[in-house]
């Protein structure tokens, strides 16, 4: 097949925010009549890209050609009229209009300034027809399911003859039907000659939808690559970093432990989150939790702490049946969670350092025991030089500290507590080396001394290095439980995720 | 010198000033305070004396503001606590009984405390949004303290219950001590207590505070419990001051000056960081300024609107937004300052 001329030119482009480079001399093109999936791990600037192309940010360095001509966006809207349109992974419509309104709105046919409702629903009905898709276009938005306001959506966005259709994570909220009607939508516009630019984090609808693929790591181009000749385990190889020729063995592998279980989960799950799993966590065990983005990691760490309410299944800790309803009855029970959203699950932004530390030790006194200021103190003064916060002043408000050393406060506050079994979501995210390279030293220590750790990173090094066994999820199922022993490699791992079952 | 300036509490204490300072220009002797029969008088004395209800209505308020709440309610139970003492006292044989009065005034006090649990019930149980919530009670509140004074004004001639709005106690008004003491009660609670940190908490942040195991529904709760009781004492001292009950204007709007105060203090409506100074120094604001419209003799009809330009005024004042707009060279050097000293370094 003779390649056709690109649709699509972005060439070099880079874009600097202060202190991150979030894209670097990355190439792109898009062909006509291909959906072309964007591919890398959280944070590789896959989104970056897309709002670069799009026009919400400026670029720093490279130029972007739209047919030949070189083009240089101001907002959403310039991009949009020049034929570029978007659909955002939450449908941004309005569900209170009918379809009809939403696919015309700001642009309704008019005569004498008068809406001529008639001809806008059925000119709504062919855009429609136009996808397969046949509805009472007069009807309100929200009396259809998430895929089919998703696919009004796409309707709206291509109707404004478009050339190139970005859908950014449009399956995440879709069931295995409306996925296969959304992806029958895409081959048809496909074959219409609309360039369809796709991101999504399920690997398999990557490898039945699209023809080609873009990998980015680290703000930087890897490749790109004929989806059927790249297989899942050298993609995943691609995203997160290494060839897997090159994986070796870790040192310092900690050694496996006999110790009595600490918590036992059977058929935990929840409809919507994560399907029913079973994992058991013993004293002083580190369990690490590995799967790509959305695979369901955090949700198995909800459920055991009780910040979503299971559906299914029971929790023993320690042998005995317990109901973990609330965050608060798993701080009684000494279990801990340190979210991965530090911003919106952790923080009290305008508390100080030292009550964001005392915070759940005074939550589990309530609120007629205060803590002494002089315990308070004592406290601030104790965690701060062991885990090395910086700026050391514990009257600091915390949304002024980095996002390490805010990190460090919110692993200080459950340290405090002193738990059996302490959950770190993502501990390592987004904060620097050295910080990082603190908390896994702690984790360890940890463990050691007996306290239980669940593990979740998207670093399989980290994973590896710091758990005795490794539990991995796949599209929100817990599909393997490994022992980290001489036969796990970050390599049968990433196959693990990949393939979602040990080889 | 600037630390002082950027204190949040310097620009209300400003106006109060000036507020007083207007005062003293239009009345001679405004500021002098004197004993007569043993009981402390003056202007000064008068204001805190006259906004005794609003200090405290505006401190239940300012809890609940600060977990990101409202309480529109306060209105409402403030006539039904005023009414229900009265209608109790007026049913005693003899009014001037300390015990039945006792009687009455507990009781009106626990009816306060329950309705504002049910406020705490409607907003941490059910999880209706408290704008709503307690608009329901503030509605049907009206109603309730009708029924109870079955739509009359119902009048007492006690004295034990004058004293709480119109006595006077170590020659201090009354209403100054009692005003005191909830102030006192307050401050231990939320400062001395944990309760001050669980709010803030739960204001600052909900989710990341329910993950760190804190009960944000009990917090809640205790919160509008609380907002209930401060009204209920209010309503007690304004029906006291009058020696009667109306169910239909007494503590009428109040809750916006309440609301008003809490802001002017600095207490964000999004709830966060509260400060109880600040909502007294709010409170006395308000009352200031209506005691300044009277003296200074602005024509009835248009107090209204000479009140609210003077709090338009405060709460731009208050917004560092709008500082930084108006008073361009206290704004320019401090983002000016580093870059000069770069330059300097360089040049070194």
């Amino acid at each position: 097949m003779a390649v056709p001329a690109p649709i699509l030119r972005m060439n070099g482009i880079g874009k600097q925010f202060p202190g991150v480079k979030a894209l670097d001399g990355v190439d792109f093109r898009l062909l006509p009549g291909e959906v072309h999936a964007l591919m890398g791990e959280n944070g590789a600037g896959k989104s970056t890209l897309i709002k670069v192309l799009t026009g919400v940010y400026d670029i720093d360095a490279g130029e972007i050609e739209l047919e030949g001509r070189r083009v240089a966006f101001s907002s959403p809207l310039a991009a949009q009229q020049a034929g570029i349109s978007t659909v955002y992974q939450e449908v941004n419509l309005c569900t209170n209009l009918s379809v009809a309104e939403n696919i015309f709105i700001g642009r309704e046919p008019r005569r004498l300034g008068r809406i001529q409702w008639t001809t806008m629903r059925r000119r709504a009905a062919e855009i429609l027809a136009r996808l397969d898709l046949y509805i009472d276009v007069s009807a309100p938005l929200a009396s259809y399911s998430l895929a089919i306001q998703q696919m009004v959506a796409i309707a709206r966005a291509v109707d404004v003859d478009a050339k190139v259709l970005i859908l950014d994570e449009p399956t995440s909220s879709l069931d295995a039907g409306e996925v296969a009607q959304l992806f029958r939508v895409m081959r048809r516009l496909k074959d219409q000659g609309i360039a369809i630019l796709f991101v999504s984090h399920f690997l398999d609808q990557i490898y039945e939808i699209s023809d080609r693929m873009t990998v980015l790591r680290n703000g930087k181009l890897v490749g790109e690559y004929l989806t059927r000749e790249l297989g899942q385990v050298d993609l995943i190889g691609k995203m997160i970093g290494r060839e897997l020729a090159d994986l070796e063995s870790l040192e310092g592998r900690p050694l496996a432990r006999q110790s009595a279980p600490l918590v036992e989960a059977a058929d935990l799950g929840r409809a919507g989150s994560v399907r029913p799993f079973t994992l058991t966590i013993h004293e002083g065990e580190v369990v690490g939790l590995a799967g790509l983005l959305g695979s369901g990691r955090t949700e198995v760490a909800r459920l055991l702490f009780g910040a979503d309410h299971a559906g299914s299944g029971s929790v023993k800790i320690g042998g005995e049946p317990v109901s973990l309803r609330t965050p608060r009855a798993a701080v009684r029970r000494k279990l801990a969670f340190c979210s991965e959203n530090r911003r919106a699950e952790g923080l009290i932004p305008d508390l100080t350092v030292r009550e964001n530390l005392v915070l759940a030790l005074q939550a589990a006194r309530g609120w007629t025991r205060p803590i002494p200021r002089r315990r308070q103190d004592e406290l601030a003064d104790k965690y701060i030089a062991a885990l090395n916060i910086r700026p050391a002043d514990p009257d600091q408000l915390i949304r002024n500290l980095s996002g390490g050393n805010q990190q460090k406060v919110l692993l200080a506050r459950w340290l405090i507590m002193e738990p059996r079994l302490l959950i770190l979501d993502e501990p390592t995210r987004g904060i620097d080396v050295g910080a990082k390279a603190e908390i896994q030293r702690l984790v360890a220590e940890l463990s050691d001394g007996g306290m239980a750790v669940l593990f979740i990173s998207a670093e399989l090094e980290e994973v590896l290095r710091l758990s005795h066994k490794v539990g991995v999820l796949r599209d929100r199922r817990l599909v393997a439980e490994l022992d980290n022993d001489e036969g796990l490699t970050t390599d049968t791992l990433t196959e693990t995720i990949a393939s979602g079952a040990r080889s | 010198m600037s630390r002082f300036l950027r204190h949040r509490l310097f620009w209300p204490a400003v106006i109060l000033a000036a507020l007083l300072l207007l005062n003293l220009v239009f009345t001679d002797h405004f500021f002098s305070v004197e004993i007569k029969d043993g009981h402390l008088y003056g202007s000064l004395v008068d204001i805190v004396r006259f906004g005794a209800p609003l200090i405290l209505v505006a401190l239940g308020m300012t809890l609940v503001i600060a977990t990101g709440g409202i309480d529109l309610s306060v209105g409402s139970v403030v006539a039904i606590s005023g009414a229900l003492a009265c209608l109790r006292i007026s049913d005693l044989g003899d009014q001037n009984s300390t015990g039945g009065v006792l009687g009455a005034v507990v009781l009106a006090l626990a009816l306060s405390l329950v309705l504002g649990a049910w406020n705490g019930f409607l907003v941490a149980g059910i999880g209706i949004q408290p704008i709503i919530a307690t608009l329901i009670l503030m509605v049907a509140g009206r109603g309730l303290a009708q029924l109870v004074t079955d739509g009359q004004i119902i009048t007492v001639n006690s004295s034990p219950y004058k004293l709480i709005g119109g006595g006077y106690w170590l020659t201090l008004p009354f209403g100054i001590i009692i005003v005191a003491a909830v102030l006192a009660l307050t401050a231990f609670l939320t400062r001395r207590l944990a309760l001050g940190l669980l709010i803030e908490s739960v204001g600052g942040n909900a989710e990341a505070s329910r993950l760190a195991g804190i009960s944000a529904r009990g917090v809640l709760m205790m919160v509008y419990a609380f907002c209930g009781l401060c009204a209920g004492v209010a309503g007690l001292m304004i029906s006291s001051n009058v020696s009667s009950a109306d169910g239909n204007n007494a503590g009428l709007w109040i809750e916006l000056d309440a609301i008003l105060a809490v802001v002017i203090g600095g207490t964000p409506l999004a709830g966060g960081r509260f400060s109880l100074s600040g909502t007294v120094l709010g409170a006395l604001i308000i009352q200031t300024l209506t005691t300044t419209i009277y003296s200074i003799g602005v024509p009835p009809e248009t107090t209204l609107l000479f009140k609210a330009l003077v709090v338009t005024i405060v709460c731009l004042l208050q917004s560092p937004a709008f500082r930084e707009k108006v008073f361009h060279r206290r704004g320019r050097p401090t983002s000016a300052r580093p870059a000069a000293e770069e330059k300097a370094t360089v040049t070194a």
